[in-house]
């Protein structure tokens, strides 16, 4: 036996919101860093990446997914990375055609999605196993999930590195830009506050499940 | 991996080339479909920025060709000649305005490549456009939109020695304030790695291509052979 | 110094311009296989390797492409390239030197998602480095990566003594020291110009 049989999953709300809250891939399963660190220096940037991923994402999971009972185990890797990096290639060469300054912004980061572990790791843990609309839905959510992430960086760093979001400026012109925040540094900066403030919440839920847990226990 | 692979019944090694084939095949076919549609749209993006940017450089400048120009001589682009490009520019009645050249140096974070204009009839710089750097946000990249800085470059000074083979005045980046020759450029105070990469690029590029520029001046023909006859100095009318 | 100059481009990929902690390449292994100064340095070496044997590789691929016009298979190529010198690189190691494949066995695989790779492939040709700076730049990207994993793994065998709050513990903390890293080293920005 060649493949082991997996469940197939029903195609629910959850399918695509997991993606979003529970199982994010840059918050909670600290996944594909590279592009999330490097492109978030501007909102614009933080979009465009955002929606390249996506795209690459949906594209590459549906025929992963629709090809999936043709593709021997051994090759399996080899094949997901070459529909991945055709995906990437035809978002790099569209890019360029929208627009040459944000492509020159973006720099190597668009090729460099081939190599984001989201990506992969989606193939080969659930778009290969899974039928073509869970996996569909799935991968959107998961997208849309890397997006908003990337859009939770982008726009604190722009706001607090240039003092503007999308190139408009928000705060008054006193307002000195905290430089450093669109440099390198302020990437681990934000993402490490980020993540802080996510277990904060998840420690404080906790904490107040397991006393209303302790109450009703009290209780009976 | 491999032991895992060995543990299992082999799938036939037919099948595996079939998949890889097909999906080469495949990803081949949508690359090229792909690189088709956008090749025109691409090409034609570049050159409207290459456009944009030589005529920021080069003022009153509306159409450009381009040339290879080296020590040996001067060719339009096409030909398999060795050497460095300029974009050469003209006004609405077809005369040169101006010469545009690339150059890069070494900045504070990384190489700064930048466009410069070259006025051959008042043998100064006219203008530069940073093409690609990574300075500092809010102190080096002012190098790109400071207004002062750039203002510098409005008839910067690139006179040839007597002997035509290299400047008359080394072209310099000097201290925030103490700018005294027109040869010279007003550094950004808090900047002055930045500046001085510019001043030592335009100078670099400077000794070697404006002597080659006079040299072959009358290389230059517009693209449409509107041009001015005998040769008549154009562009004096710019200052 | 001349910026096509080989010094240059060994020291601005490994100090200045470093492939973690300023260009955000290969962060993955860097939050991963940090914990331990030894998987750390064995990490270093086998990425170190890698990059050397992939960025020839790079050198030579492109070659062909540009020679046959077909560049719009660039990417295409290099990664099958990366993953099967990964490969090569695993049965090689295998066969002649055991010891050193079971120090490094582990860490083969996950080279090969590792986008400090093609990164320095990519990156040497938007540069167009010929054969020998290519050399410099991808040792110069190697040392640069051993490095800052060496750092960042003293660093955090250091922290596993202290006591922090209980928030920020784990991802979150390695992440602000990675920061306060990252702000170390622009301190070499301007290492190499000719003018202080």
């Amino acid at each position: 036996m060649t493949t082991v049989l997996h469940k197939q999953e029903q195609v629910t709300l959850d399918t695509f919101l997991r993606g979003i809250w529970e199982e994010n891939p840059v918050f909670v399963m600290l996944l594909g860093m590279c592009p999330v660190l490097a492109v978030t220096n501007s909102t614009l940037n933080a979009i465009a990446m955002g929606l390249a991923t996506l795209f690459v994402l949906v594209a590459s999971g549906t025929l992963v997914s629709l090809l999936r009972k043709m593709i021997p185990r051994e090759v399996r890797i080899a094949t997901y990375i070459i529909i991945i990096a055709t995906f990437v290639t035809m978002v790099d060469y569209t890019i360029q055609a929208i627009s040459l300054d944000l492509y020159n912004s973006l720099g190597a980061f668009i090729q460099l999605i081939v190599v984001n572990c989201v990506i992969l790791g989606r193939a080969e843990a659930y778009a290969s196993r899974q039928r073509v609309g869970a996996a569909v839905v799935n991968a959107l959510g998961m997208g849309v999930g890397f997006t908003l992430a990337l859009l939770c960086l982008g726009t604190v760093r722009e706001l607090l590195g240039a003092g503007t979001i999308l190139g408009y400026p928000i705060f008054s012109p006193n307002f000195e830009p905290w430089v450093v925040m669109i440099l390198p540094p302020g990437g681990f900066f934000v993402l490490g506050g980020w993540l802080l403030l996510f277990e904060w919440i998840k420690q404080r839920r906790e904490r107040r499940t397991l006393q209303a847990q302790g109450a009703t226990a009290h209780g009976s | 991996m491999s032991e895992g692979v060995q543990a299992r019944p082999q799938t036939s090694s037919l099948a595996m080339l079939r998949t890889l084939g097909g999906i080469a095949m495949i990803s081949g076919f949508l690359v090229v479909l792909v690189f088709q549609w956008t090749k025109p749209i691409i090409a034609e993006n570049k050159r409207i920025a290459i456009e944009k940017a030589v005529f920021r450089v080069v003022p009153n400048a509306v159409s450009r060709r381009d040339f290879i120009l080296a020590p040996e001589g001067l060719s339009p682009v096409g030909k398999k000649a060795k050497g460095e490009t300029v974009y050469a520019a003209y006004n609405a009645k077809g005369e040169l305005q101006g010469v545009a050249l690339e150059t890069v140096a070494t900045g504070y974070q990384d190489v700064i490549r930048i466009l410069y204009g070259y006025d051959p009839q008042c043998e100064c710089v006219t203008g530069i456009k940073v093409l690609k750097m990574t300075e500092t946000p809010g102190l080096g990249d002012k190098i790109a939109y400071d207004p002062d800085f750039l203002k510098n470059f409005h008839g910067l000074d690139g006179k040839l020695s007597a002997d035509k083979s290299g400047l008359a005045h080394p072209i310099a980046a000097v201290k925030h304030g103490s700018k005294s020759e027109p040869w010279q450029i007003d550094s950004i105070s808090g900047a002055t790695i930045s500046s001085k990469a510019i001043g030592r690029m335009i100078n670099a590029s400077g000794q070697r291509m404006f002597p080659l520029i006079q040299r072959y001046l009358s290389g230059f023909r517009p693209p449409v052979t509107v041009a001015a006859q005998g040769g008549e100095p154009p562009g004096s009318d710019l200052q | 110094m001349d910026p096509e100059s080989v010094q240059f481009i060994f020291l601005n990929a490994a100090i200045v311009n470093n492939f973690v902690l300023a260009l955000f390449l290969g962060i993955c292994p860097f939050l991963g296989v940090s914990a331990k100064k030894e998987t750390a340095w064995n990490m270093g070496l086998a990425t170190m390797f890698v990059m050397l044997v992939s960025s020839v590789c790079a050198y030579g691929i492109n070659l062909l492409l540009v020679r046959f016009n077909i560049e719009f298979l660039r990417l295409i190529s290099y990664i099958a390239v990366i993953a099967s010198a990964v490969q090569l690189v695993e049965m090689a190691l295998k066969k002649f030197s055991p010891g050193l494949s079971r120090a490094m066995g582990i860490f083969l695989p996950l080279i090969t998602t590792n986008c400090a790779i093609l990164g320095l492939a990519l990156f040497q040709t938007f540069r167009e480095y010929n054969f020998v700076q290519s050399l410099a730049f991808s040792i110069g990207a190697g040392v640069g990566f051993t490095l800052a994993l060496m750092l960042m793994s003293g660093l955090r065998e250091k922290l596993e003594l202290a006591r922090v709050p209980s928030v920020s513990q784990g991802a979150a903390m390695s992440l602000m020291l990675a920061g306060l890293l990252s702000l170390a080293f622009m301190g070499f920005a301007g290492l190499g110009s000719s003018h202080a």
